[in-house]
């Protein structure tokens, strides 16, 4: 029982930690709070769903869905909303992602059903045995992917070019403008990747959750609770915030409460403010 | 004395005040007859009253609140719970304010000692929070079946219990809350809010004590809403925890940007707005909000001032004159 909670919390403390890593790097490239996260996930999970159903296999409704994810949530964003606002105050561009996450998930409402489905088990439903402990084919795959995708985000952003440029721009923006970096180019080149990352996150999520427009809203709230805990502004705050508050929720509701397993979460996340404000790991900003 | 009242009684000022109440007055005369519309009507009063706390936490001081709903539904709560004891509704409104004040300065406290994207999320925390207290803890709040049989309220005697009268009780409070909140944004107050807003280090440097003013701002705002919701549970007589959910905060938010965040118009432009096009647009309420998110977007994008910055529009152009401010 004990192994399996952990496993299960790791699970979805992983994906917690996928979103929340995407979060981070938003508000590190473009200052960019994204209260649409967890509805970019909705609309990832919704339109790998209609493909799935529409007798795509799955690794192409994939595929389809990232790429699709990557322009219009990622570009289209960035360039047609945030762009526009990204000199005005953080209250506007809050506003902004508050109205693009309603957008988002009431487009979906509108559109497509306000109607849950049940996404199909693509891991497969048989368990794995390792003696007496009992593991989720879902849990195992889940963790297993997840950690691969951050695995390679980091390859990314440390050994490539362009995750130099996002690391030059999240620290100095100015200084990076001067040695050359194409500064929007690079805020976008986030933003895509947010947008990729998300869309992995929603085909490890969507099997376990029913998919529906307003699913989101609390996998987006999580996300902000795991990076605001591990620190917001350092992908391996967001990383750790993502697993402690994924294994926190699944002690809460195995021992505690179900209904109250958010206010617990919650408690931690204000006592971790209250004693370190920038989150256990992040860095004091300017 | 006399000179300071001619100051104050300018032309524009009488016509607008003039205006507001013959609206106010207008209202039950024409609608008076349909209970559905009166409630309506109501509702809309209710709704600025809200709004016009909003405001002022955002609109004036430039923070963000995402747990409005919240502070409202603590209202609304305590006038529900005390005035099924037996209590009376006048000492009910009062407390239920003063505990969304103080619920204002409790949340603010932690979240303003950080940088401000955290009081964004702090605040729809507190919103979950309170959401979930709501529909749990069923002893005390009845759950998700909510508490009907909320009393309307008797003013000395007089009875407000029929739609018209309470629509009156609504009105007197907006009216009476338009005037305290022209009076703090007027004051030094509505200065320091104002300062914080427009740049914050500045006015520290000044002797603005930033943590004070911006506490002071957003108890002030919560508590405009816990009056709001007090007002809210004895017009339906019932209250449930589905109308405070945190998605309630986001729609002020965007009620407020519609009409136009720190116009003292805006208040009364965005719920006027945006509670009355959907009963035009029925049965299409999906679609309704994909309309109006796209449309603040736009405004956001294209306007930041809102629908009340439309009217600055119609002042430069057609009328020629510099448009008049409401507030300093």
């Amino acid at each position: 029982m004990f192994i399996q909670l952990v496993v299960s919390g790791i699970a979805i403390g992983a994906i917690y930690a996928l979103v929340a890593i995407g979060f981070t790097l938003l508000w590190q490239a473009s200052r960019t709070v994204n209260f649409a996260q967890g509805d970019f996930l909705t609309v990832s999970a919704v339109l790998m769903f209609i493909f799935v159903c529409l007798g795509v296999p799955f690794v192409w409704a994939l595929v389809v869905t990232v790429v699709i994810a990557a322009a219009l949530l990622g570009f289209a964003v960035k360039r047609g909303i945030i762009q526009p606002l990204i000199n005005r105050s953080h209250t506007t561009i809050i506003v902004a992602t508050i109205a693009l996450s309603f957008l988002a998930n009431n487009s979906v409402a509108a559109f497509w059903s306000t109607q849950c489905k049940a996404f199909p088990q693509v891991f497969g439903m048989t368990p794995y045995k390792l003696g007496s402990i009992i593991l989720s084919r879902q849990h195992v795959w889940t963790i297993v992917i997840a950690i691969g995708l951050i695995l390679a985000i980091n390859l990314f952003i440390q050994r490539t070019k362009p995750g130099k440029a996002m690391q030059a721009v999240a620290q100095n923006r100015d200084a990076a403008r001067v040695l050359g970096i194409n500064i929007t180019r690079v805020t976008t080149m986030v933003f895509v990747m947010n947008a990729i990352i998300v869309a992995f996150a929603a085909m490890l999520i969507a099997p376990v959750y029913m998919v529906r427009f307003d699913m989101g809203l609390h996998l987006g709230l999580k996300a902000f609770y795991s990076a605001m805990i591990g620190g917001f502004n350092q992908v391996r705050g967001a990383l750790l915030g993502g697993f402690l508050v994924g294994i926190i929720e699944t002690f809460t509701s195995a021992y505690i409460s179900n209904e109250y397993r958010e206010v617990i979460v919650l408690v931690v996340l204000i006592a971790v403010i209250l004693i370190r404000k920038e989150g256990l790991l992040g860095t004091e900003e300017r | 004395m006399t000179k300071r009242l001619k100051e104050k009684l300018t032309v524009g000022r009488v016509v607008r005040w003039a205006i507001f109440l013959a609206v106010i007055l207008c209202i039950p005369l024409i609608f008076g007859g349909n209970r559905y519309h009166m409630y309506v009507a109501t509702l809309i009063g209710i709704y600025i009253i809200t709004i016009q706390g909003l405001n002022l936490t955002v609109g004036y001081t430039g923070q963000i609140s995402l747990g409005h709903a919240a502070f409202m539904g603590l209202g609304a709560y305590t006038v529900a719970l005390m005035t099924l004891a037996g209590y009376s509704f006048w000492l009910a409104l009062p407390l239920g304010a003063v505990i969304s004040f103080v619920a204002g300065l409790l949340v603010g406290l932690p979240s303003l000692r950080v940088k401000h994207h955290y009081l964004a999320l702090v605040t729809l925390g507190f919103g979950t929070v309170v959401y979930l207290l709501l529909s749990n803890e069923y002893e005390i709040t009845g759950g998700f079946s909510g508490l009907p049989g909320i009393p309307r309220p008797h003013f000395f005697g007089i009875d407000l219990s029929s739609d018209v009268g309470f629509y009156f009780l609504v009105a007197g409070f907006l009216v009476l809350l338009t005037i305290v909140g022209l009076w703090i944004l007027n004051s030094r107050w509505g200065r320091a809010f104002k300062a914080i807003r427009e740049n914050d280090m500045r006015a520290e440097m000044v002797g603005v004590s930033l943590l004070a003013y911006k506490l002071l701002a957003f108890a002030i705002g919560a508590a405009y809403a816990g009056i709001a919701g007090g007002l809210l549970a004895p017009l339906m007589r019932f209250v449930d925890p589905t109308s405070f959910p945190v998605e309630e905060s986001f729609w002020f938010l965007l009620m407020l940007i519609i009409g136009g965040s720190g116009r003292f118009e805006g208040a009364f432009i965005g719920a006027i707005v945006v509670m009355l096009l959907p009963e035009f647009l029925r049965g299409a309420q999906q679609l309704f909000f994909v309309i109006f998110a796209a449309i603040t977007l736009l405004l956001l994008i294209f306007w930041p001032s809102g629908l009340a910055g439309l009217s600055d529009v119609f002042y430069r152009r057609v009328l020629r004159r510099t448009p008049p401010r409401l507030t300093k």
